[in-house]
């Protein structure tokens, strides 16, 4: 089979998988952790628990604030110690369950054995229920609801489950460590959505730079006798996990400006959230661990970690544990070097969609910005097919009519627009706000309607 | 020859005199009649067409005015009371004078007193700066310094001060036309009344944290302690959510808020004096005293 990708735009960084043959080590437990509310796309969920009360790890302690929205689970098992607002990692406030850590005891009916449960239940409303009651959400960066996207509106169905293992981000090798550590329990987890879906195909798209994962996939596919699911090997290109990219590589379809993935019948999801719906379906174990990766181009190739962390450590005590973050390091990221973000508080604690730390160094420095040259480097590598100088203009005159015609509100943030510029004009920093402009005016319109 | 030349000009003659009959019928048929007034007015008005008014421009301004009759919803604060009385006297109204403002930086966090924690590497913008995070300082609600509300101003009234980081107003060039103000995304900058003589009283912060956060970000910020609103005799200061408000409607300029202060959040500006600390707390303790002899 030929590899596949999309058809406009993207770039081609370095990838710099430096930490890619480190095994998954599970990191001890921490004297507090802080559960943030505010983990999911959508409204905060609202705690249920009050300050002085016991819990056990996988107990509820947050119930969702909306339709989308989620659960959030314990993660230790300990003392409630405050409720109250605490400095995320951009510095906002947000409302966190603080917890004094007490020994290590779970919730009842959670089955923390590592045997492999491949039997799918038959019933699709018990799997959502138990998705939905797992605050499982989408691990792939946008931290959607999963129970939310796998329930498509009335008349829309999927006919096509895309398995997002492109992991194209630079740096980040979590997703390439668990396809090849929990081959089967992503398979079965995918089976399961395939099943909830209503028995469409699976396609796993992987980047050509896992040639491992993709052996051990398909080995795993034959060995579990998944018939109607299979691997779609991708070219290495950014940013090739973007929901509509991965669409347009694998499926040959375009979501149209304002449409949905299932507008063209597809359903995208990230391999970290089928190994999390694996849990909360066959093991009933809740979202409360990840699998994040610690390392950086200034970090040792012996300091390099992939880590099992429980939800709401605190960054600053993952790095304590990885050996401190190293010398020189001017850049402190949350997630990967495209579209992660920059770290201002490192005592913030980790949420559900926490992918890595990244320790950059002097030479990622952001440069001078110099006038714009109009050379269209940017309009070239925008996978959306905008064009990134003009929406900058646009922004600094202030027309949203001129920003909603030239579809800024299409724009998924990948960054290639910036990466690209030579004359390292902050694109992509002005973009998003015209963005943010001019989606609240579309929503205003609908919300008259 | 001859016989072209006349021709040509009797032809150019004839269709000129077509022509103007032709446009004066059109000036007469499709004449809007337009108030003078306007015209008058917008010439007396400052011609910034700043929007510090709320309308589009000046010429707005004069429409609006004219329509209403009277100037109860209009006021053109770069012009101020002399520009307003002219206008009243074209349209025979009265106007209510409003006192002079001023736009007024409600911050304290210079280089000195906010120590940053990190490094901003992104847009030179305070929206942009501001959407991505909560700041290089510990303080989520003060100046960050991108200097959004120079760009806004027309009239060359603030200057970013390279040593503290801080805007600068320049009274004499401010004519409170609120375009700071609305570009300030922290919304730190307020307008207030001038004051006699420019006296006036602020509270120069707008951190709603809790005290010891709030203190721990930056030396200088209001911790919501309340001693100010304690200490004043004309109920002008209020404290809500953790920061301190002074009605500059009330206040009286005694300065005693500004000397029990314990951060120096409060500001007392062209003042001919400076404040001596000691003597008006020595006088608010005599007052005390003589209270409760009395009760």
């Amino acid at each position: 089979m030929s590899k596949l990708t999309f058809s406009i735009g993207g770039i081609h960084p370095a990838d710099s998988k430096l930490a890619r043959d480190c095994k998954i080590e599970v990191l001890p437990l921490p004297p507090k952790v802080y559960v943030s509310m505010f983990q999911h796309l959508g409204a905060q969920a609202k705690p249920v628990v009050a300050v002085g009360d016991k819990v056990k790890a996988g107990q509820i302690i947050a119930e969702p604030g909306g339709f989308i929205s989620a659960y959030v689970h314990s993660p230790v098992s300990g003392t409630v110690k405050a409720i109250g607002p605490r400095k995320d990692l951009a510095g906002f406030n947000v409302v966190h369950i603080e917890i004094d850590v007490e020994g290590d005891e779970w919730a009842e009916g959670i089955d923390l054995s590592p045997e492999l449960v491949s039997a799918i239940p038959e019933d699709r409303e018990f799997i959502l229920d138990r998705i939905k009651m797992g605050g499982v959400v989408g691990l792939g960066g946008a931290t959607f609801p999963t129970h939310v996207k796998l329930n498509p509106p009335p008349g829309k169905s999927a006919d096509c489950l895309i398995l997002n293992g492109t992991e194209c981000e630079p740096y980040l090798t979590s997703d390439f460590r668990i396809l090849l550590e929990r081959t089967d329990e992503i398979v079965v987890g995918a089976a399961i959505m395939q099943k909830v879906l209503g028995g469409c195909k699976c396609v796993i798209g992987i980047e050509e730079n896992k040639p491992e994962a993709i052996t051990a996939v398909r080995a795993s596919i034959k060995k579990l006798g998944f018939s109607n699911m299979n691997v779609a090997v991708l070219k290495k290109r950014y940013p090739q996990g973007g929901e509509k990219q991965l669409i347009d590589a694998v499926m040959h379809r375009q979501v149209k400006s304002g449409g949905l993935p299932i507008d063209v019948g597809a359903v995208v999801q990230n391999v970290g959230t089928s190994l999390a719906v694996y849990e909360a379906v066959q093991k009933n174990k809740p979202l409360v661990t990840n699998v994040m990766t610690f390392t950086g181009n200034i970090v040792p190739a012996e300091r390099q970690r992939n880590y099992l962390f429980r939800i709401g450590m605190p960054l600053s005590f993952i790095a304590e544990q990885a050996g401190g973050v190293p010398e020189g390091t001017v850049k402190l990221v949350s997630g990967g070097p495209m579209m992660g973000k920059a770290i201002a508080n490192f005592d913030a604690a980790t949420v559900k969609g926490t992918s890595a730390i990244l320790c950059l160094g002097e030479e990622t420095r952001r440069h001078q910005e110099t006038p714009c040259i109009s050379c269209c480097r940017c309009a070239d590598a925008c996978p959306m097919g905008l064009e990134p100088f003009l929406l900058k203009k646009l922004y600094a005159v202030g027309d949203t009519a001129a920003l909603e015609q030239n579809a800024v509100q299409d724009c998924i943030e990948c960054g290639c627009c910036q990466y690209s510029c030579p004359a390292y004009v902050p694109l992509l920093d002005n973009i998003r706000m015209a963005k943010a402009q001019v989606m609240g005016i579309i929503r205003a319109r609908n919300a008259k309607k | 020859m001859t016989e072209t030349i006349i021709w040509t000009i009797s032809v150019l003659t004839a269709l000129g005199l077509l022509l103007s009959l032709v446009l004066f019928w059109v000036a007469r048929k499709f004449r809007v009649e337009e108030d003078p007034r306007i015209d008058e007015i917008e010439k007396t008005l400052p011609g910034a067409n700043c929007g510090g008014c709320g309308f589009a421009g000046c010429r707005a301004f004069a429409d609006a005015a004219v329509k209403a009759g009277n100037l109860d919803a209009n006021y053109c604060p770069v012009g101020g009371g002399e520009v307003m009385k002219k206008v009243a006297a074209i349209l025979g109204c009265e106007v209510q004078e409003a006192a002079p403002r001023v736009a007024v930086v409600r911050c304290n966090g210079s280089c000195a007193n906010r120590p940053k924690i990190n490094e901003y590497g992104g847009a030179r913008s305070c929206k942009v700066k501001a959407a991505l995070y909560g700041g290089d300082t510990g303080c989520l609600f003060g100046c960050l310094g991108c200097g959004d509300c120079v760009a806004a101003c027309q009239f060359g009234a603030l200057s970013m001060d390279a040593e503290t980081g801080l805007p600068v107003v320049d009274e004499s060039k401010c004519t409170a036309c609120g375009k700071c103000v609305a570009a300030c995304p922290k919304r730190i900058i307020e307008l207030r009344d001038k004051g006699p003589r420019g006296m006036r009283m602020y509270v120069s912060c707008t951190n709603k944290d809790k005290g010891p956060v709030a203190r721990k970000a930056c030396s200088a910020a209001c911790i919501g302690c309340g001693i100010c609103a304690k200490t004043c005799r004309h109920d002008a200061i209020t404290v809500t959510d953790n920061v301190a408000y002074i009605d500059f409607s009330k206040c009286k300029l005694c300065r005693e808020c500004e000397a029990v202060c314990p951060t120096g959040a409060i500001h007392g500006v062209n003042f001919p004096k400076p404040l001596d600390k000691e003597a008006v707390k020595q006088r608010i303790a005599d007052r005390k005293k003589k209270e409760e002899e009395n009760v």
